[in-house]
């Protein structure tokens, strides 16, 4: 469902960081979940004016198949700013934008593949010294003169928060964004992906010393007995689970009483 | 002279027969032997039975209790009181804070920093804290040694610059050995890397368990494990650790002045969602029908009024009357709302394995024998349509009620699906 777009104004930069993403369960490269939405949100709000930006290994297929993904939402062209692998693509991110500065970064919350800390958009933040939103779904309204936008930001339980940020900003785009449109053959190839070489990066030190295994499964928590005795230990193990707690009422009037009672206690209504 | 046992030969004496008249068989005080032995009444326990004979029920789930049984409660344990008075080091740990508790990832978190403040001997602090309204009453036990509560008005909204500068003046002033958040949505996550980028700080995110020099973290958005050495800022995942719970802890208050800044990030309130665009996983507030209702438009708006969202049992879904993905059950969705209105629904085992986490469960029904009703926390017997309209009524009624006393503007937007 398409947000009315005329609360945004023309000339608004919107730059969209994209990474590859990896399929859960087959590890098959893909469209990065998040950052797609990222990209579905940039889309919606400045079509003409979206940088799609992608900085990593830019030779190899994997990589230009998933941007090619991108591509066919709708992008005219996609900036690579090429570096190798293992690199810490924050100082290389900070030169790029600090030389231009949008007036919104987006990205997803965290990447699909490596260490995915979601650390970069808040470095970005801390450096460029703009402020971040975390995990937005929407973008309402931009308003450049006034130097601030309003974004909804998503809660748990499905709630949303209006969020009033000044101008620029970064936000990460949370999973319950609105769904990214489906990736066009057409629009794929004639697409652009234009490279740049970066040549001074930073290797990241620290992660080549750690150890990275597949995930193993996590304990599940026991409920251990605080029991002294073996009576109570066993009482405790073989107690039903209370059934007759609940009230119960003959009377509608009574019962839909208590029923409204109850939900204002419970904070629903 | 007092611990030389003595008898009373006429107390005795009478003790020993009913019938004298200053005979009290059934006192309250347990009787003792020669040797100071317990001794047994053995004539008054059981009851009489129904034909007239006495009865000795040993399953303990009859109504007739002995009469003469005091209930004793299990002593309430106090526990060690674990006091520090000179910290060595602090463990500093920023509490998420749902609706002013304390969740189960703090009190992990609690118990994870408990544990590094105390392991190989270690005189540490657990530092705590708090922002904004702090209602727990548990509060002794969670771990606390020493807390610092921000609780003006300015907390109550979000304010993570504001929250991200206090710490970072925390961090600075006390400079504790380790700094722990929980990685969570409600904050925690979004807040220990905001504090992570201020400090210049390398974060482990995603932490689940802790030795001593290794941490283990989840990578790759939980596809791999990372095994990396110890920083001092730690996001720690749900269950890291045990909660503290053999001790008490002091929850000093420290004083800590810290100023107010231009935040750049400004709440605005959250906004009216509609209920029928949450995922059914994750709604709050359901409003279940199933093969008992009868008018199914009446559910409907009652649904619309309470401002619930609509699940259904199998049998409504393979009758049509409802979609396949508000299915609640074994084969649906699995629900984790505070609140579940089952109307019409018997309670088949399938469907109680969907709503096993509902906190609250509430049972309309015209049968008062089903399981539903043994199950839930409040059940209402009668038919389903006159309930639901006088609870649609009622609400109605409370909620002009409330509108007459404050104007309020709901602005609701509706989001659609997905």
């Amino acid at each position: 469902m398409a947000k009315d777009n005329t609360a945004i104004a023309q000339d608004i930069s919107i730059s969209t960081l994209v990474s590859i993403g990896e399929h859960p369960l087959s590890g098959r490269p893909r469209r990065a979940e998040q950052d797609a939405r990222a990209i579905e949100l940039g889309l919606k709000s400045a079509t003409d004016k979206l940088n799609c930006l992608y900085a990593g290994p830019a030779l190899n297929t994997n990589a230009t198949d998933v941007l090619r993904d991108y591509l066919g939402m709708g992008l005219k062209h996609i900036q690579i700013i090429d570096v190798p692998e293992h690199t810490d693509v924050t100082t290389t991110l900070l030169e790029y934008f600090s030389a231009n500065t949008p007036d919104v970064i987006l990205t997803g919350v965290q990447a699909e593949k490596g260490e995915s800390s979601g650390m970069l958009p808040y470095l970005l933040a801390e450096q460029l010294n703009i402020p971040i939103v975390a995990s937005i779904t929407h973008i309402v309204s931009i308003d450049k003169q006034a130097g601030h936008a309003k974004v909804l930001q998503a809660l748990p339980r499905g709630q949303r928060r209006k969020v009033k940020v000044n101008l620029p900003f970064i936000a990460t785009v949370d999973i319950s964004a609105p769904a990214p449109r489906q990736s066009a053959y057409g629009c794929a190839m004639r697409g652009e992906l234009v490279v740049k070489q970066c040549n001074a990066y930073h290797k990241d030190f620290e992660q080549s010393k750690w150890q990275v295994n597949g995930a193993q499964k996590r304990p599940k928590r026991l409920k251990v007995v605080k029991a002294k005795t073996a009576a109570d230990r066993f009482k405790a193990a073989t107690a039903k689970v209370q059934g007759g707690a609940g009230k119960v009422i003959y009377d509608s009037e009574e019962s839909t009483q208590e029923i409204l009672k109850m939900l204002i206690s419970e904070g629903v209504i | 002279m007092h611990d030389i046992f003595r008898r009373d030969p006429r107390a005795q004496w009478i003790g020993r027969n009913r019938l004298h008249p200053l005979h009290q068989a059934n006192s309250a005080q347990p009787k003792r032997g020669p040797s100071g032995l317990l001794r047994k009444n053995l004539h008054n326990i059981g009851f009489i039975g129904p034909n007239g004979i006495n009865r000795i029920d040993r399953s303990g789930d009859s109504n007739h209790s002995p009469l003469n049984r005091i209930s004793v409660k299990p002593a309430e344990l106090t526990l060690p009181l674990h006091q520090v008075e000179e910290a060595d080091f602090y463990i500093l740990v920023a509490l998420d804070l749902v609706s002013a508790r304390l969740t189960s990832h703090d009190r992990d978190t609690l118990g994870l920093a408990h544990q590094l403040a105390n392991n190989n001997n270690g005189k540490g602090a657990v530092l705590a804290v708090a922002f904004g309204e702090l209602k727990e009453d548990k509060l002794e036990t969670a771990g606390i040694d020493r807390l610092i509560h921000f609780d003006s008005s300015e907390y109550q909204r979000y304010n993570p610059e504001q929250r991200c500068v206090d710490l970072y003046n925390i961090v600075n002033a006390l400079q504790p050995k380790h700094i722990l958040l929980p990685d969570s949505i409600h904050g925690g996550g979004d807040l220990g890397r905001r504090l992570a980028a201020r400090l210049g700080q390398r974060a482990a995110c995603g932490v689940w368990k802790v030795t001593d020099e290794q941490l283990l973290c989840r990578g790759a958005a939980g596809k791999t494990d990372i095994i990396r050495p110890m920083t001092q800022i730690l996001l720690v995942l749900e269950e890291c650790c045990e909660p503290v719970s053999e001790t008490r802890h002091q929850s000093q208050l420290l004083p800590f002045y810290t100023a107010a800044i231009n935040s750049s990030v400004l709440d605005q309130g959250n906004l009216s969602v509609d209920p029928s665009a949450v995922n059914l996983a994750e709604a709050g507030f359901i409003l279940s029908g199933g093969n008992g209702v009868k008018d199914w438009p009446v559910f409907h708006l009652t649904a619309k009024t309470l401002g619930a969202t609509e699940g259904a049992s199998r049998v409504s879904v393979d009758d049509g009357y409802m979609p396949r993905d508000r299915q609640v059950g074994a084969s649906g969705t699995w629900v984790t709302a505070k609140v579940y209105i089952a109307v019409g629904i018997s309670g088949a085992i399938q469907h109680m394995q969907g709503i096993a986490q509902c906190d609250k469960v509430v049972a309309i029904n015209s049968d008062d024998k089903c399981d539903m009703v043994k199950r839930a926390d409040l059940s209402a017997i009668g038919d389903s349509t006159v309930i639901l309209n006088d609870l649609r009524n009622l609400v109605e009624q409370h909620r002009a009620g409330q509108n007459a006393g404050q104007n309020h503007q709901y602005e609701g937007v509706n989001h659609g699906k997905g």
